[in-house]
Formats: C-alpha cells, sequence, structure tokens
C-alpha cells in the first residue's frame, strides 16, 4: 500500500523545494548582479529595424544610458512598456533596447503597436548576448555610467515607484558628481 | 466608513468560516447532529459578509474614495465606470477578493445543492470549503488587506494599468477564478469522501457536475486570456508558456483527466482512489499556481506583488491544505477498492490512457516550472525554460491522446472492442486523411510532415464524434445531454486542433516590393498596391497605402497600412492593418520608400487562427451541454438509495 503514500512524498519534496526557492528567491534589491560595478560587456549587434545596420555600445561611451532587456513573448515587459515610453519621454537618459530571444517581425509589430522607447534597438534572437550580460529572465534593466561601468541592475518591470526610488536617486547623484 | 464596514465585515466572515469548517468536519465525526445542522447558517452568513466586504470595495471604487490605498493605487476619477469596477481585480489585494467572494458563492451553491444528499455528507463538503475560506480570509487580513486606508489621502488616483483597460483582460479574472474556485468544490467533494472513509457511484454522479462546470470556467477563463495575450500583443502569437499561463493550464489539463476519470466512476465504479487523487490534485495546482505567481518564487523577475510574508503564508497553507488532503488520501485510498474488472481494449482502458496521457503533460509542464528553481538549488546557475522544451514535450502526449480519442469514445464498457463500429471508425479514418491531405497539400502549400497528420487527427476526430449521434438520430433514438455534450465538445477539440495546424504550419508571410497597381500573392489572397498618400496627423507625419485584397478575383477587403514619423520625438513607428476574414487573420504593414514610387510591404496571412479560440468555447459550451442531462437533475431524488454510513440521508422528494 506504499503507493498511496506517493504523493505525499512528492509532494514532501515539491514543498522543500519551495521553500528552498521561497529563501532563495533573488530579492529585487538584496542579490546584485555580480557584474555591478564591472564594466559592461561591449557589443555590437544588428539592429532590430534594420537589419544591415548594427548597434554598438562603444559608441555610447561617454554617456549615461539604460540597457532593457526584453522581448515580446515576456508579459511583464508589455506592462512596463508605458514606464518606459514615459522615461523616453522625460529625455533624462537614454533607453537602450536589447531585444532578446525575439522573431523581428513580432517585435516590430509591438513596437508599431505600442510605441518605441528606446533610442537604439540591438537584436539578439540567438539570447547569447545576453548570456555576458547575465540576463536570466525579461523584463531586466541595466543603469552604466559615462565609463562604461555597470552601476545597478533592476529585475522585473519597471514601475513609476520603482523609477523614482530606484533609478532616478543614481541618475542624479550621477549629475551632481559629474557637474561638480 | 465604508472602508470599516468592508473590513469588519471580511473578520465576521473569517470567524464565520472558522464555525462552518468546525460543524462541517466536527459534527459529522462526533456524530452531533446540532453541530452538522450548524454548517448551513454558517456558510449562509460568510457569503453575506464576503459580499458586503466585496460590495464596501466596489463603492470604495466607484465613488472614486482615494483614501482608500487600493483604490487609489489602481484606480482614478477620470476612468469610465466599467474600469472603475474592473479595477476592483486589477491587483493583488482586490483579486484575492474577488476570488474568496467567488468561493463564497461556490459554497453557497454547494449548500443548496447538496441539500439533498445525506447530510453528513453535505456537511463535510462544506466543512472543507470552510478551510479553503479560512486560509484565503486570513491571507488577505494579514498580508493583503485592500482596506488599508492613506493619511493623508490622494487628491487623485494613479490609475488601472494602462493594460489591464480591456474588455477583454477586465472579463478574465472572475471567468477564471470561477474556474479555479470550481475546483475547490471538486476537491471538498473529494475531501468529504476521504473523511468518510467510503466512495461510491453515486458520488460520482454528484461530483461530475460540479466539476464540468469548473473546467466549462477555467476553459472560457483561459480562452480570454489567451485571446487577449494575441491581440495585445500584435496579433502575434496565442500561448507563450508563461509561468502565469501555465499556473492555470496545468489545473485545467487536471480538471480534464477528473472529468474523464469521474465518467469511469460513475459508469463502472472504477479507477476511485485515482478520480479522488485528480480531484485533489486539481485544486492543489490552483492552489501552487497562486502561490508561484503571487511569492515571488518563480517569477521573482516578473511578480509585482512580491511582499516578504506572503510567500511563507502560502506556502504555510499549502502544506496544511495539500498535505492533510494527501495524508488523508494515503490512509483512507487504499480502502476504495474498484467493482471489477475490465479488458485492455475497453473504454476503461482509453480512459486510462487519457488520464496518464494528461496527467504526463501535466507533469512536464510542472517540471518546466520546476526547473529554474530546482537549478538555483543545486547551484548549477540561472536557467531560464520556454517554447523549445514546452512546445515538443507537450506534443509527445497531445498527439496519442488525440489519435486515441476517436477510438475510445467508441470502445465498449468492461468487454472492449469496437463491434461494428470499427468499420464506420475505419472509413472516417479514410476520409479524415483524405481531407487532412487535401487541406494539408491542396489548400495550402509547403506542409510539413506534422502538418497533414495532425489536420487527419482534427478531422477525424469531428467525424469520429459525430457518428454516434447520427446513428441515434437515424434510429430515433433520443440523444441524451450528456452525449451531445460529450460530442460538441469533441468536435470542439478537433477544430482547435485543425485550427492551430493551419496557424503554426500554414502561417504566410513575405516581404514584397511593389510598385503602384502591382499586385503580389501570399496565403491564397491577392494584395494590389493601388496608391500612396502623404499623411498628415497633429503631431505626425507619414504616407498611407491602400492596398485591395481579393481571393480567387472577388474583394476581400481593403487596407490602409499607414507608416508615421512623429516629429517631436524622431520616431518612426509602423501602423499595419489588420482584418480578419473567414477566421484568418490578414496583416498589412508599409515598409520603406525603395525609390521610384517602389514600396516594401510585409504581407502575411494567418489562416483560421480565429477557430483556435472558438474551438475552445465549443469545448466549454459541450461541458455545460454535459452537465444539464436529466440523470444530474434527478440524481438528487435518487440518491437515498445507495445508503449513507448514517440514514439521515434526505428522503428526496
Amino acid at each position: 500500500m506504499m503507493r498511496y503514500f506517493a504523493p505525499l512524498a512528492i509532494f514532501a519534496v515539491i514543498v522543500v523545494i519551495f521553500a528552498f526557492g521561497l529563501h532563495q528567491a533573488p530579492r529585487k534589491d538584496l542579490v546584485p548582479s555580480p557584474l555591478i560595478g564591472k564594466p559592461a560587456p561591449s557589443f555590437t549587434l544588428p539592429s532590430l529595424a534594420d537589419p544591415t545596420q548594427t548597434v554598438s555600445n562603444a559608441a555610447l561611451h561617454g554617456h549615461w544610458y539604460l540597457l532593457n532587456v526584453w522581448g515580446t513573448w515576456c508579459i511583464s515587459c508589455r506592462l512596463e512598456a508605458p514606464e518606459l515610453l514615459a522615461i523616453a519621454h522625460t529625455g533624462v537618459v537614454p533607453v537602450i533596447g536589447l531585444d532578446w530571444k525575439d522573431s523581428r517581425s513580432a517585435a516590430m509589430r509591438y513596437l508599431a503597436q505600442r510605441g518605441n522607447p528606446y533610442q537604439q534597438i540591438a537584436f539578439d534572437p540567438g539570447g547569447l548576448e545576453a548570456i555576458h550580460w547575465g540576463v536570466y529572465g525579461a523584463p531586466e534593466t541595466f543603469i552604466v555610467n559615462p565609463q562604461g561601468i555597470i552601476v545597478y541592475k533592476y529585475i522585473g518591470p519597471i514601475t513609476p515607484g520603482a523609477w523614482t526610488r530606484d533609478f532616478l536617486p543614481r541618475l542624479r547623484a550621477a549629475q551632481t558628481v559629474s557637474g561638480s | 466608513m465604508i472602508p470599516e464596514l468592508g473590513q469588519f465585515a471580511l473578520i465576521l466572515a473569517l470567524l464565520l468560516s472558522v464555525l462552518q469548517a468546525f460543524f462541517g468536519i466536527a459534527g459529522p465525526a462526533l456524530g452531533r447532529e446540532r453541530w452538522t445542522a450548524a454548517v448551513i447558517p454558517a456558510v449562509a452568513g460568510q457569503f453575506v459578509m464576503v459580499s458586503t466586504a466585496m460590495g464596501c470595495l466596489m463603492a470604495a471604487f466607484i465613488g472614486n474614495d482615494f483614501s482608500v490605498r487600493y483604490v487609489a493605487e489602481n484606480s482614478n476619477s477620470a476612468l469610465p465606470l466599467f474600469y472603475r469596477i474592473a479595477g476592483v481585480w486589477g491587483a493583488h489585494s482586490g483579486s484575492l477578493l474577488l476570488w474568496i467572494f467567488l468561493l463564497a458563492c461556490w459554497t453557497l451553491a454547494a449548500a443548496v445543492g447538496t441539500a439533498r444528499l445525506p447530510r453528513n455528507f453535505a456537511a463535510r463538503v462544506l466543512g472543507v470549503l470552510g478551510t479553503i475560506s479560512i486560509g484565503f480570509l486570513l491571507y488577505t487580513l494579514i498580508t493583503s488587506n485592500p482596506f488599508v486606508r492613506l493619511d493623508p489621502p490622494w487628491a487623485d488616483g494613479m490609475g488601472l494599468n494602462p493594460i489591464l483597460q480591456d474588455p477583454g483582460l477586465a472579463a478574465h479574472p472572475p471567468v477564471l477564478y470561477t474556474g479555479y474556485v470550481g475546483l475547490a468544490v471538486a476537491f471538498a467533494f473529494a475531501g468529504a469522501a476521504l473523511l468518510e472513509g467510503r466512495l461510491d457511484r453515486e458520488w460520482a454522479r454528484w461530483t461530475r457536475p460540479w466539476a464540468t462546470t469548473a473546467w466549462a470556467f477555467l476553459t472560457c477563463g483561459i480562452t480570454l486570456g489567451s485571446w487577449w495575450a494575441y491581440y495585445t500583443l500584435g496579433w502575434g502569437g496565442f500561448w507563450f508558456w508563461d509561468p502565469v499561463e501555465n499556473a492555470s493550464f496545468m489545473p485545467w489539463l487536471m480538471g480534464t483527466a477528473l472529468i474523464h476519470s469521474l465518467a469511469v466512476t460513475e459508469k463502472r465504479g472504477l479507477f476511485k482512489s485515482w478520480t479522488l487523487l485528480l480531484a485533489v490534485l486539481g485544486f492543489s495546482l490552483s492552489l501552487i499556481g497562486t502561490f508561484l505567481v503571487r511569492s515571488g518564487v518563480l517569477i521573482s523577475v516578473h511578480s509585482f506583488v512580491a511582499s516578504p510574508g506572503r510567500g511563507e503564508f502560502i506556502l504555510t497553507f499549502l502544506v496544511i491544505m495539500i498535505g492533510a488532503a494527501l495524508a488523508l488520501y494515503a490512509w483512507r485510498a487504499p480502502q476504495m477498492q474498484s467493482e471489477a474488472g475490465f479488458e485492455l481494449s475497453a473504454r476503461e482502458s482509453f480512459l486510462l490512457f487519457n488520464n496518464i496521457l494528461l496527467v504526463t503533460a501535466c507533469g512536464t509542464i510542472f517540471a518546466g516550472e520546476m526547473a529554474p528553481i530546482i537549478s538555483i538549488a543545486l547551484h548549477l546557475g540561472k536557467l531560464s525554460v520556454g517554447p523549445p522544451y514546452f512546445n515538443p514535450t507537450f506534443l509527445v502526449s497531445m498527439l496519442p491522446l488525440l489519435a486515441l480519442l476517436p477510438l475510445g469514445i467508441h470502445a465498449r464498457w468492461k468487454r472492449g472492442g469496437l463491434g461494428e463500429r470499427g468499420r464506420t471508425l475505419s472509413i472516417a479514418l479514410a476520409a479524415a486523411a483524405l481531407i487532412g491531405c487535401a487541406v494539408a497539400f491542396g489548400v495550402f502549400t509547403g506542409a510539413g510532415i506534422l502538418s497533414p497528420v495532425s489536420m487527419t487527427l482534427g478531422a477525424w476526430i469531428i467525424l469520429a464524434s459525430l457518428i454516434d449521434p447520427i446513428d441515434r438520430l437515424r434510429r430515433r433514438i433520443a440523444v441524451p445531454r450528456a452525449v451531445l455534450g460529450m460530442t460538441v465538445a469533441h468536435i470542439g477539440v478537433g477544430v482547435f486542433v485543425i485550427a492551430m495546424t493551419a496557424v503554426q504550419g500554414f502561417t504566410a508571410e513575405q516581404d514584397v516590393a511593389l510598385t503602384r497597381g502591382m499586385s503580389a500573392r501570399d496565403g491564397g489572397y491577392t494584395f494590389q498596391f493601388e496608391r500612396i498618400k502623404p499623411l498628415h496627423g497633429p503631431n505626425y507625419g507619414g504616407a498611407e497605402a491602400k492596398i485591395l485584397v481579393t481571393r480567387n478575383g472577388k474583394p476581400v477587403t481593403v487596407m490602409y497600412p499607414q507608416k508615421r514619423t512623429y516629429w517631436v520625438q524622431h520616431m518612426v513607428t509602423t501602423h499595419s492593418a489588420i482584418d480578419i476574414n473567414g477566421g484568418s487573420n490578414i496583416l498589412v504593414a508599409l515598409g520603406q520608400d525603395l525609390g521610384d514610387g517602389r514600396w516594401s510591404f510585409r504581407l502575411q496571412v494567418r489562416p483560421l487562427v480565429l477557430y483556435i479560440w472558438i474551438g475552445a468555447l465549443i469545448m466549454a459550451a459541450g461541458g455545460l451541454l454535459a452537465i444539464t442531462d436529466r440523470r444530474y437533475r434527478l440524481a438528487e431524488s435518487r440518491e437515498s438509495a445507495p445508503a449513507g454510513p448514517l440514514p439521515a440521508g434526505g428522503a428526496g422528494s
């Protein structure tokens, strides 16, 4: 009659995994990316809009920028889309998109439908570049400073609250430092 | 004042649900009839209190009470009334209250529906439902109270997430939750049978309408979500294997297995412990889905409600609820012996395969969901599991399921074999293969191996489903609603499979360069580039093309794709023209000006895509049709026959 205990045993294992997951769950602010404080990996990728052009972050050296990893298949990216548009509208910092594991036609349709917050979009259908950035889910957003150093990594959809709490202070602090 | 009333009502509801659980479980266990009888007032009182709380939150939304934090964060005075009401379930706390409200509605319905069943059994069902209410009410009151005030109140709210301002999405949570919570009733029936330690064929007949209704709502809810995703995503895909989608899909697969397994238990008194297990697992997966989505474990990267304490709470609740149910199962299930055996070719076998395949499919999805967590736990690094895993593994269990379906519905019970139906089925298969290949190679082009096979399967399922009703009609025998419902649901499966095959296999997409007057063909349609004219918008300029679409010389539609340049942002956007024709989705996007009057266009025809959702809705309709069968309405008046452990059961009318 042991077989009737099998579901309970399996459930116990699952609970242990869940409990572990709960404590290991990368809390947004507690577990920073190991890349923070390190130079941003440099990339040169085809442009999403025009395959004959390339997008490279070397060209952005000397400027603050956000690198936002997204994909049309990512539901949370749709949630943050309005906020990204608002950020782009403020002009505080340019947003560079990394379209991750996506299809070009789906991405173009997506942008046409809901607007394009990105100054440039690098197209990474194989997801290889994202590996260098330590991306494991979308959306993720990196703040990169003019020296090309990753200052901060934000995991999950950017909310208005996150923008004022996590992004603006870092960008402002930077401006006062560079201004002085 | 109103929010405090709502808060107070929720606390009272919690107290009443404790009484409901206690009287419902302890009353029958200790043989105290007055305790048992007290369950009903507790259920009624809890329903009134939860409805009051729901009404209070709704009133706060309608009246723009921005002193309530939840309202301020999820509504806005400029929002139309419809979305102010939908805003109630627009975020975490309110959607939990909706969950609780629907649970109260189902519980009340269960109290009415079980009124004529043996009193102890009915009380136990309501008692188990009470324990679920306790968990969710505690969770809301402790971690996610929607009535928390803001001091000072905001002048205006932040507004509902624009993505949620859509009729499809506004309706999605209530329908989906109705399905989720409905599985709780099946769970409670299983719990009551386990507490009683006895299960007979009557039990299956009592449980079936509840399980099927829940399943039908779940089907509709998932369909709505998928349709919404399709059109908000720019007419892209319809299923993304997103963890949130999977969280609703796994209970659906279990529910599908359950309604089939219940058929065997009712008809033949077999699979008893298995059916119980499915009923427990179906709702458990709803709970686990809730945990995964709301705790931040799985989609810590996606969740927007992660807050410390919530995850721990749900996990504790999961352990208590599911752990208790499975422990009870381990203890009691060995007593639930099957009443008879069956041959390998009997209908029972086919339904067993159905169950195994559905549970396997569910298991592979669950494994895919768990893989990232396990990978972190074992320090194997971060892992993301996506369509490349889910698509093939799902197909591996679904293709045999579809192939066995036509045989299963015609196989005889017990001794097995197809009888004289074998010939008819072979003819149907031949006809289906003809249709499948004709469609795959004739109507469309570029078919792979899978497309004709699954087209054939889809057609075979539809034809085979029709054999029995047609046969009955010809012999002038009435078609019972249950048979009719099953037929309709299986036709829905066939429609779904055909549509899915068409979309996956034959979506035609190409980029063409056209000068005025020239035309291009794509997916059976002819697109003629009529003219292009400059566009003058308020803050943008650009161009708009006019495309005449024809099929076999007959005009279908005129499409106007645009390309806009916004002056301020220097942003170029493409506004594709979209049309739906005969269930197919046609899309034309305007590309570059290539000079000399030549423009590039992107043409896309996604055939039959609308039938994916129509097929799913047909399935749900079949389920709802089946539960109107006479034998479920008669169920109450015939129940006293097998006699519960106590003779107290209502004698019926």
